[in-house]
């Protein structure tokens, strides 16, 4: 039976073929806008590190009080200062943490005629590499010794080792950053998360670079290597140069937590409540404390890291579709109403309810098949096409994979047997007799 | 010709007419919401940045193993080398000028701060209005006509006025220029030139010696992006930037000279790919998010225009089809063609209305939705009748 209603279908299609051609570009066209606007959607609003970001942490908090904040804002300062990281990384609470910021000094290559290169990177702490995942091809992080003397390690990615050292295993090599001798001792394995989330602050998430360099915190600021992030300030600092910076209550250090379940993370609210209120008795801060510890997830949230226009582009694209759909159902209804006549006779000869309704989904699940190929053809065009509209750093993120396209042909089959169903119900409900005698 | 028989004829197929009305409504709810923010999006391409921008180029660099410019001699030597590599660039043959500066109007990094017309009090946040947000700009005396920016009142530097500073001191520049829409903010009504303006919560002013007419600041500085301060400072710190301005027509040879030429005072920098930008990149690349979003707005409301129109087209033609005996009838009875013709186009218009004024609420609901979740604006009526029209003309 489900043959001959194929065929039923094939003939119904071709008798008005203007008609079926329009259907199935309505249902490819909504389709494809509302998956390549997804996958855009779906790759800016990505966990970077599910397996853990519940348990990775960005403690704020308040060093400039009330009188500084925006018009209705409670909120504290988003980064910290040199002071409070400082002060965070000796009382050490979580079981990991690290202050960080963001760096950009030169790097020199061995070997004359080569010209200088800049390397984007973190001063960082040790824990770093354990809390964010980081993968090492060569060697690993340095030691917390490394830390605290200072010492002129760094951590390179593996496109600079690629580089600098044609990708053969550079640890306990030198390298020159801003004219001074650091020793390599990991290179990374290919490691881009995106949206940054270890520096959203300075990052706004996503980013067209690679963080080619890590070298200590304490080392870097030793050696006067300037921030190349944000610096915030409510007041210019008190005293000129990177001194006077590192005493000032401008905030430019991320910072980073891993705390490992939820007595944990009360423990360091606890801890940070305390902090805030000895500074407060020490006269730093004139006012109730008022931390924030946001997990990685609300943190994203928090900072916005999905640029609003995707949403706003996704929302459109879902209205395309719910256009199209209402359009092929007007069609359809249009359709299967014409063939009143055919109906009645079919009931009239005994067809049950249910046959009609077998055909005319059948037809009905044609076009949505038909139409969640060309969907898929154009959902395709549709993610290469995104390059050339969107900005590099997200437009990169836009992928198609077998997820993406299984869904699309789930989407639109439903969306084609969704626009049927209505038309297939009237045309069921068509009453043989009053058909028979009208013709 | 009276509308009863037409409504009585559209009674009839209930279901098909309101299909239609709902596409319709969506279709101009979404169309509406699409093409304001298209609007929106190009108004903002548009903006003038105050730049004669054809010609301009930025040049940023590094040098590598200098010393720090936050002590004194080391901020002197710095001060010689960035006067090096101005006096190399100015000597090049297709370049017309050259002024050392912090950033460009549209580049994303930018130093800002706040400016008041009063005695601050030390700190740099805004509390009223009294105080503005603002961009700074660190140029030399060249910078006017390498910017190309319009002086609309009193004067720019001189040579003397300009300042070198260690690369983070926070003292007093000599003088000041600032944009129209400040000096509009600070002293309303009034000229600032020779007024004094009080930086970043200082108790000591600076005056103000000229007004230029407007100069953007980062592209990020939307609710502050015409408040720009131009004060006549060369930073002494290991990385710099210059704005240059090639001889017309000649942007693309000076370009091309400049990393050999700054290679050659001094090979030990920092130059990549990034390094030398011109400013329709700088352009280019401030405005992607908004010439994407208008593209993607824009192939949607096409695509759904589309669709629609073929929708009412085909439905149409169906109900004409079938109705041949009726239509049969009526001209058998005595109506013209014309008849004929009007009662469909009646028919088509009647249901447009209905779809427009149902798509009209709908385009409100969805811009208020819209502006509480992703801050967008009001939507002016004006894009709800350009809907409307063009809804109409469809039918």
């Amino acid at each position: 039976m489900f043959g001959y209603y194929l065929q039923l279908a094939w003939r119904s299609l071709k008798r008005s073929p203007g008609l079926t051609v329009l259907m199935i570009v309505a249902i490819a066209f909504g389709v494809s806008a509302s998956m390549t606007t997804y996958s855009v959607f779906r790759a800016v609003s990505g966990d970077p590190i599910p397996w853990k970001s519940s348990r990775l942490f960005v403690p704020q908090i308040d060093v400039w009080g009330p009188r500084s904040r925006r018009k209705g804002s409670v909120e504290p300062t988003e980064a910290l200062t040199y002071t409070d990281a400082t002060a965070l990384m000796r009382e050490h609470r979580a079981k990991w943490q690290s202050a960080l910021y963001a760096i950009s000094p030169s790097v020199v290559p061995a070997g004359s005629g080569a010209h200088p290169l800049k390397s984007d990177g973190h001063a960082v702490y040790s824990e770093f590499f354990p809390m964010v995942d980081a993968p090492f091809l060569f060697g690993g992080g340095w030691s917390a010794d490394d830390d605290r003397q200072r010492a002129p390690v760094a951590v390179i990615s593996s496109k600079l080792n690629q580089k600098l050292f044609g990708g053969k295993n550079s640890v306990g090599f030198p390298l020159n950053i801003d004219g001074k001798e650091y020793r390599i001792v990991g290179v990374l394995d290919n490691w881009n998360p995106q949206p940054r989330f270890y520096d959203v602050v300075n990052t706004n998430g996503f980013t067209n670079g690679t963080d080619d360099l890590f070298i200590p915190f304490e080392r870097s600021i030793e050696a006067n290597i300037d921030n190349d992030g944000n610096t915030n300030c409510a007041e210019p600092a008190k005293e000129p140069g990177f001194a006077g910076l590192k005493r000032s209550s401008c905030v430019w250090i991320p910072f980073l937590v891993q705390l490992d379940d939820s007595a944990a993370v009360s423990a360091y609210r606890d801890y940070l409540q305390g902090y805030a209120n000895n500074q407060r008795k020490e006269g730093r801060f004139a006012w109730e404390p008022n931390n924030r510890l946001r997990d990685m997830p609300a943190w994203l949230e928090y900072q916005q890291v999905a640029p609003r226009d995707t949403k706003v582009s996704l929302m459109v694209a879902l209205g395309l579709l719910v256009v199209c759909l209402i359009n092929t159902v007007g069609l359809l209804l249009a359709k299967f109403l014409r063939r009143s006549g055919e109906i009645g006779v079919r009931r009239a000869l005994g067809a049950p309810r249910r046959a009609i309704y077998a055909q005319f989904l059948t037809e009905a699940g044609m076009i949505g098949i038909v139409g969640s190929v060309l969907g898929l053809v154009f959902t395709g065009v549709g993610v290469l096409g995104v390059g050339w509209v969107l900005p590099r750093n997200i437009a990169v993120l836009a992928k198609i994979d077998l997820s993406l396209l299984a869904m699309t042909l789930l989407v639109a089959l439903i969306s084609a047997v969704l626009a049927g169903a209505y038309p297939t119900f009237r045309a069921s409900m068509i009453q043989p007799a009053l058909q028979l005698k009208s013709n | 010709m009276s509308l009863h028989p037409i409504f009585a004829a559209l009674r009839k197929h209930k279901s098909g007419v309101i299909l239609i009305t709902l596409q319709i409504a969506f279709t101009l709810a979404i169309v509406c919401n699409a093409l304001f923010i298209i609007g929106k999006r190009i108004d903002n391409v548009g903006r003038p940045t105050g730049l004669e921008e054809s010609d301009l180029f930025l040049v940023s660099q590094q040098w590598v193993g200098a010393p720090s410019g936050d002590e004194p001699k080391g901020a002197k030597i710095l001060e010689n080398m960035q006067l090096e590599d101005l006096a190399t660039l100015r000597n090049l043959p297709d370049v017309a000028g050259v002024t050392p500066i912090n950033s460009l109007p549209l580049y994303p990094s930018a130093w800002s701060g706040s400016v008041g017309g009063r005695p601050g009090n030390g700190s740099i946040e805004v509390p009223d209005a009294s105080i503005a947000r603002v961009t700074y700009y660190f140029v030399d005396d060249k910078a006017l006509d390498v910017l190309g920016a319009k002086l609309v009142d009193g004067q720019f530097f001189h040579a003397q006025d300009v300042m070198s500073l260690q690369a983070r001191a926070q003292s007093r520049p000599s003088a000041a220029v600032i944009t129209r829409s400040l000096q509009e903010k600070l002293f309303p009504g009034q000229s600032a030139v020779g007024k004094p303006i009080y930086i970043d919560g200082a108790t000591l002013p600076v005056l103000v010696t000229g007004v230029v007419d407007r100069l953007q600041g980062p592209g990020w500085a939307t609710d502050f992006a015409w408040n720009s301060v131009i004060l006549p400072v060369r930073r002494a710190s290991s990385f710099t930037r210059y704005a240059v301005r090639a001889k017309p027509g000649r942007i693309e040879a000076a370009m091309k000279a400049v990393p050999s030429a700054l290679y050659a005072t001094n090979p030990m920098r920092v130059l990549t790919d990034e390094s030398i930008k011109s400013f329709a990149d700088i352009r280019a690349s401030a405005y992607e998010e908004d010439i994407g979003m208008a593209i993607v707005m824009s192939v949607v409301c096409v695509i759904m225009l589309a669709v629609t129109t073929a929708g009412i087209v085909g439905l149409t033609s169906f109900w004409v089809g079938q109705r041949y005996r009726q239509i049969g009838v009526r001209r058998a009875l005595g109506a013209r063609k014309i008849d004929i013709l009007r009662y469909f186009q009646v028919e088509n218009l009647a249901i447009s209305i209905g779809g427009a004024c149902l798509g009209i609420v709908l385009a409100f609901a969805l811009n208020i939705l819209l502006m509480h979740y992703f801050d967008l604006d009001r939507m002016p009526l004006s894009w709800v009748v350009v809907g409307v029209a063009i809804v109409l003309l469809l039918g």
